[in-house]
């Protein structure tokens, strides 16, 4: 379903649409009446959605506390940036450190675990860190966070690059977004990620098969925190501010409804679409009703229910009733084509 | 000595005792069958001597190691692999990628995670060759869950021999297979006798004693039969179990 052990190559054309799509939105998004910096968070929940479908989709492991390592990656950055004075890059290498740490502690804890077990102790932990952000005043600030997180220059050793203006930060951003793009299809499609799948499948064979289920769950979740803490830092620099809403169970619940109206159990570009999907209809829907999430909500139930495959499977199915897929066209209305004939 | 030698072992779960001192030895290149009435602790007996269960009392020794108490992980990377009784497969997966995920190549790189598993020819080449063994080689690309009942059981096999084993549990392999796909069954373990020691859990009498150098009968949790097919017949337990009828 997500793909067969071939060959895959580095870089695919869903990949070359997607980024090119992101790198053009300064052109032409105004003219749609949007704003450059919905690009901007668009791209950073797309990071975020997709490292956790390492987890919900490959690994098949529920994390329904995974903002929490979103708002560790903003805090990380932030008190990095204000207590140590680090730089942009020291900064976000930091910040995927204590992540990596921080969600491999919480792993030690949770990987013996399965299906509903797991879940509860994924939610018990991100409520953790949630409280811990808004009681500890002296070092996270409190309900108000940390204010003042700025966006440091990217130093390339020849020249500095001001990263201020939205638009200077959204391509560094999307500079990071296309690699760790890549090195999670990479991943995905390693032996690693094709025993994570089978340990999805089939845990009892896997370990009679010899493989340590336990290390490969432990690592699964390690890595996706890693990727929310980086996608956690992205948003900081973003919103110049990490406050305690970022690790909230609201945001945990956000990237889960992402990626599975999306379709990241059927394919690597659910939480692609998803992310995409979920905030657009968050600013269309919510600029005619406050209730937009009580209509998302709505959609939400009825994708569950009756195409629990979401975008990417409805899709998926389309073309296979298709049989010959049209040839995808440039724009962003192609891009679940693309992506799922890929995927 | 034995390859696999375990002794008295005792298992029960909650007071319900399943396994009551048993000891079994399985010689290097045989082929041993279990047999007994349903209930017996037979399946029981696999998954405490594959590490699914950790048997209360009693040892275990493989190849002159004490592997006791093991995990199923540990025990399959040690050269022991099994089929299971219900099907146990990768089911999104081919069948091809069944047989390659169980393949110690394969397994060895399982950590790498920029490598691409595609390119790997050598492990390609030899899972085609446990694929065409069992009769699956024109379904490589079928995924696992869309298989036919007996080409699925053909697949368990295929799965425990790609790990390229030293000692092969196999539960119940004929299970659910109609006379044909019994006796292609029965060829393909022919062939694999001598290359590597073998167990087969089987309710198929005729099967056992075409094939069995050694078989022993397991009843209430114990021992109560050990010998030669040929001894076995005179067996007065197996001779009222209606296998007489067989010799």
């Amino acid at each position: 379903m997500l793909g067969p052990s071939r060959y895959v190559p580095l870089v695919t054309a869903p990949m070359l649409i997607t980024v090119a799509v992101l790198a053009t939105t300064p052109l032409w998004l105004k003219q749609l009446g949007l704003y450059q910096y919905l690009a901007l968070e668009i791209m950073i929940w797309m990071l975020f959605a997709l490292g956790h479908n390492l987890l919900l989709g490959y690994g098949g492991l529920p994390s329904f506390g995974h903002g929490a390592y979103f708002g560790i990656g903003a805090y990380a950055f932030g008190l990095l940036q204000l207590k140590a004075g680090t730089g942009l890059i020291t900064g976000l290498l930091g910040t995927i450190l204590i992540s990596a740490l921080l969600g491999g502690l919480v792993a030690a804890f949770i990987s013996h675990r399965r299906g509903i077990y797991y879940a509860l102790l994924t939610i018990a932990f991100g409520q953790v860190f949630w409280f811990v952000a808004m009681k500890w005043h002296s070092v996270t600030g409190g309900e108000d966070g940390l204010l003042n997180i700025k966006r440091p220059d990217l130093s390339l050793g020849f020249a500095d690059i001001s990263l201020r203006s939205n638009e200077a930060f959204f391509y560094f951003c999307l500079t990071v977004f296309a690699v760790a793009l890549i090195a999670l299809w990479r991943l995905v499609h390693s032996p690693f990620g094709r025993v994570l799948r089978a340990i999805k499948q089939n845990e009892m064979r896997a370990s009679f098969v010899g493989y340590n289920v336990w290390l490969y769950k432990w690592l699964a979740f390690t890595l996706s925190a890693s990727v929310a803490g980086l996608a956690g830092a992205l948003f900081a620099m973003a919103q110049q501010s990490a406050y305690p809403n970022v690790m909230s169970l609201h945001n945990s619940g956000f990237v889960v409804m992402m990626v599975l109206i999306g379709g990241g159990l059927v394919s690597f570009w659910g939480p692609v679409i998803g992310a995409l999907v979920f905030i657009l209809s968050r600013d269309l829907l919510g600029a005619y009703t406050e209730t937009w999430l009580l209509w998302f909500g709505l959609v939400f139930i009825g994708m569950v229910l009756f195409q629990p495959d979401g975008v990417a499977g409805i899709w998926q199915v389309w073309c296979a009733k298709r049989r010959t897929p049209p040839a995808a066209k440039n724009t962003l209305a192609s891009l679940p084509v693309v992506a799922a004939k890929e995927a | 000595m034995a390859l696999f030698e375990a002794k008295q072992l005792h298992k029960r779960f909650g007071d319900q005792v399943v396994l009551e001192n048993i000891s079994l030895t399985f010689e290097e290149g045989q082929l041993t069958g279990i047999m007994g009435p349903n209930g017996a602790g037979k399946s029981t007996c696999f998954n405490v001597l594959t590490g699914r269960f950790r048997p209360d009392r009693g040892s275990v020794r493989f190849a002159g190691e004490d592997i006791t108490g093991l995990s199923s992980r540990e025990i399959a990377s040690k050269g022991i692999s099994r089929s299971f009784q219900i099907m146990n497969l990768f089911n999104e997966e081919t069948a091809l990628d069944n047989v390659l995920l169980s393949s110690p190549a394969v397994r060895k790189k399982g950590f790498s995670m920029l490598r691409d598993l595609g390119r790997n020819n050598t492990a390609r080449d030899s899972a085609f060759a446990v694929l065409s063994r069992v009769g699956l080689a024109d379904k490589a690309d079928v995924s696992a869950g869309s298989l036919s009942y007996g080409e699925r059981r053909a697949l368990e096999i295929g799965v425990a021999l790609a790990a390229e084993p030293r000692l092969l549990f196999l539960d119940e392999p004929t299970a659910g297979l109609g006379a044909e796909g019994t006796a292609r069954l029965a060829q393909l373990i022919a062939q694999l006798k001598r290359q590597l020691t073998i167990v087969i859990i089987e309710h198929d009498m005729r099967f056992l004693f075409n094939l069995a150098d050694r078989i022993s009968v397991i009843h209430w949790g114990q021992v109560i039969a050990e010998g030669t097919p040929n001894e076995l017949r005179e067996n007065p337990w197996v001779q009222r179990s209606n296998l007489g009828a067989l010799a």
